[in-house]
């Protein structure tokens, strides 16, 4: 019963932040001074459109009422929201999730191989390190995750982009996919769109760097413990304590950096994207922000928030299994 | 093994605590204060956790400042990362006054770094020099990097510990609200805040710093709180439940202590990651800047197309290595220090004291430091 009631209120939570972001970016759209609804009307308007026509266009852009009193306004801005309609992009003439919703599988694609991979490598050195602290493994392993560590994603993306891409022409030097190529099951496209997102993904394994470093302080933590002496005293073999004493204790607190990673990644992606010119979410939603295509910027925000917290609620909905400490304080 | 050698001295720790108690402890807290004013180094933490707990205050001072820096001035980590950091400490408080400021067509357009003692560094496309837009930029990066990892850790660290421990309805609020900010995407976020509040953050560093603190507290803070999960569960907790000392007491004389490594790295990974924030946020050319700094120098590159012309490549190494060269030295200091507070030693200490030391007036001190 316990566990249920904790997944419900997970759930809850989950639902919870949503709200709240669909309210934090009504209030952003309506309430600030200098607010983007009235710099929108005024350009429209600056454009030879009247201020009444402007306003409607805003409000089906926009889809917010500018003016309609708050309550209301806000009500069927939720609703709207809620039934998918996230507006209409002033600079593509297209309804906002249409052009989101194209560009979100490509985003996701680079992202969960960088996840996937980063955390590997990070977990696999930074246990790895402990184990033999202060030994020449350790030493040099942890030069490696310092550079790494010390390196922005970005910085190690333009590097990458200058040395494999215009210099030794290895890889693509931006887009998503082959331009000359028929989208589809063939060997040229599947080997084009594996080769344009190399470098984003390559670009994201500094952050095996961070990871293994925390690793690496969570086990140097728990070797401290008295059960791994007593297991020592029972002759276990070192990489039986290593990897079912001190890497199982040591998971918990990396669990819960790579669920944050997660969502440092989705935000890391917009740079990502830009550099690579690589048409994911995060490259609409700068190229939006630069274009003042409000609609658009908000929406692909909250699409990175929706896309973040159901990513984080499967993740803790399989907390328990990792770690059955955290199950029992549940 | 080395952990064991240490237990011994618990008795004469326990002397010298409960001397300071009865003697001097109060014109040693205050003399702590004063010695402690304006060092900005990550030691903070430590000074505020030393200042709040007066009575506790010759140990702490043994074990947190005397050990640590003869420690550190044995690990080579700690030489270089506060080489490295002090050197950026110098170039943004003298630098400014030495190297004098850069414009326009000062010299020939993209000269190439190592050849004239003019340009050491080079230049850009419109003939500024580009080792004094570094030097320049240093200081703003360097407000930007306290206010903003002062705010995410202060902030992270209350919250966390407290939800943490109290659990209940008092974790279901500040869990709700933590998630809420981890959920959000932080880039995305602050983003949209800069473009908002583009007056402001004008010209203001420490407001920039602030701004990048709104999102990334809560990563921190979940930390803390997961760390919290298990920490309450260890048998010295139980035990001071069991003797009836109040919340606040425990968790931040008994638990807080414990996750102090945790803090600390946070501390200097906090101000790793303000810089590659607003890096980037100049990069994309979010923010408005005013002057020159590595994010929007990097933003002319490339604008400019220096990626993809070999001549101009030193454009973007310039900035980078600014940028990746003071992220090294706050790691390697963070990992100094890890290894500075981490001995399991330590919080045995913590562990031997806590028994002998009774209330006082610990409750409320400790008020104080969650008033912090």
């Amino acid at each position: 019963m316990v566990t249920i009631d904790w997944r419900i209120r997970r759930l809850g939570q989950a639902v919870f932040t949503v709200w709240a972001v669909i309210t934090l970016s009504f209030a952003l759209v309506r309430m600030l001074p200098g607010n983007m609804m009235g710099a929108m009307i005024t350009r429209l308007a600056r454009q030879g459109i009247n201020p009444a026509r402007a306003r409607e266009l805003v409000e089906y852009r926009m889809t917010i009422d500018p003016d309609a009193p708050l309550l209301p306004a806000y009500l069927s801005y939720v609703s709207e929201t809620l039934q998918g309609n996230l507006g209409q992009s002033v600079f593509y003439s297209r309804p906002v999730v249409d052009v989101l919703a194209e560009a979100l599988p490509w985003t996701l694609f680079v992202l969960s191989w960088a996840v996937f991979i980063s955390f590997f490598i990070g977990i696999t050195i930074g246990a790895l390190m402990a184990y033999w602290e202060g030994g020449k493994l350790d030493i040099g392993l942890t030069s490696y995750a310092i550079m790494m560590g010390s390196i922005p994603f970005y910085v190690l993306a333009i590097l990458l982009l200058i040395l494999l891409s215009y210099r030794l022409g290895w890889f693509p030097t931006g887009g998503r996919q082959p331009i000359a190529t028929d989208p589809g099951f063939n060997l040229t496209y599947i080997s084009g769109i594996v080769t344009h997102a190399a470098l984003p993904v390559l670009s994201m394994l500094v952050a095996s760097g961070v990871a293994s470093l925390g690793m690496r302080g969570n086990s140097i933590r728990v070797l401290g413990e008295d059960y791994l002496r007593v297991a020592r005293l029972r002759g276990l073999s070192d990489i039986t304590i290593s990897t079912q004493y001190v890497a199982r204790n040591a998971v918990l607190p990396m669990y819960t950096t790579l669920l944050i990673s997660i969502g440092e990644m989705f935000g890391g992606s917009i740079v990502l994207e830009q550099v690579f010119q690589y048409r994911g979410v995060g490259w609409y939603m700068l190229s939006a922000t630069h274009q003042r295509d409000y609609p658009l910027m908000m929406g692909g925000f909250m699409v990175i928030t929706v896309a973040m917290v159901i990513s984080l609620l499967l993740a803790d909905l399989t907390y328990g299994y990792v770690d059955p400490r955290a199950r029992r304080s549940q | 093994m080395t952990r064991n050698s240490e237990t011994p001295t618990d008795d004469d720790e326990r002397m010298d605590f409960e001397n300071a108690i009865v003697s001097d402890s109060d014109t040693d807290a205050n003399e702590r204060i004063e010695t402690d004013g304006g060092v900005g180094t990550p030691f903070e933490v430590v000074s505020e956790y030393e200042e709040t707990r007066r009575d506790r205050y010759r140990k702490l001072y043994d074990a947190y400042v005397h050990a640590p820096i003869s420690i550190i001035w044995r690990d080579w980590r700690a030489r270089i990362g506060f080489t490295i950091v002090a050197i950026y400490l110098l170039m943004g408080i003298v630098g400014p006054l030495i190297v004098e400021p850069t414009s326009v067509t000062e010299g020939p357009a993209l000269a190439a770094p190592f050849e004239t003692m003019e340009y050491p560094l080079g230049t850009d496309n419109q003939g500024r020099d580009l080792l004094s837009q570094t030097v320049h930029s240093t200081s703003t990066i360097l407000k930007m990097v306290l206010s903003g990892a002062v705010f995410t850790v202060g902030i992270g660290t209350i919250v966390g510990s407290i939800a943490g421990y109290k659990g209940g309805m008092t974790d279901t609020v500040l869990s709700s609200i933590t998630d809420v900010f981890i959920n959000i995407p932080g880039f995305p976020l602050v983003m949209v805040l800069g473009l908002m509040f583009d007056d402001q953050i004008l010209g203001n560093p420490y407001a920039i710093g602030i701004l990048l603190s709104v999102a990334s507290w809560g990563g921190l803070a979940r930390a803390i709180r997961s760390q919290m999960l298990t920490l309450r569960e260890e048998s010295f907790v139980e035990a001071s439940q069991a003797m009836g000392i109040g919340t606040s007491t425990i968790v931040f004389k008994e638990i807080v202590p414990h996750l102090m490594p945790f803090v600390v790295i946070n501390l200097t990974n906090a101000g790793r990651k303000v810089i590659f924030e607003a890096v980037a946020l100049y990069y994309l050319g979010i923010l408005p800047f005013q002057d020159l700094n590595w994010g929007s120098i990097l933003n002319q590159a490339y604008g400019a197309n220096a990626h993809a012309r070999p001549d101009a490549i030193h454009w973007f190494l310039v900035p980078m290595f600014a940028i990746v060269f003071i992220s090294v030295g706050l790691t390697l200091l963070g990992q100094s220090l890890d290894r500075v507070f981490n001995p399991r030693v330590r919080a045995r200490h913590e562990k031997t004291t806590a028994d002998v030391e009774g209330e006082g007036d610990g409750e409320t001190q400790t008020q104080d430091a969650m008033g912090v």
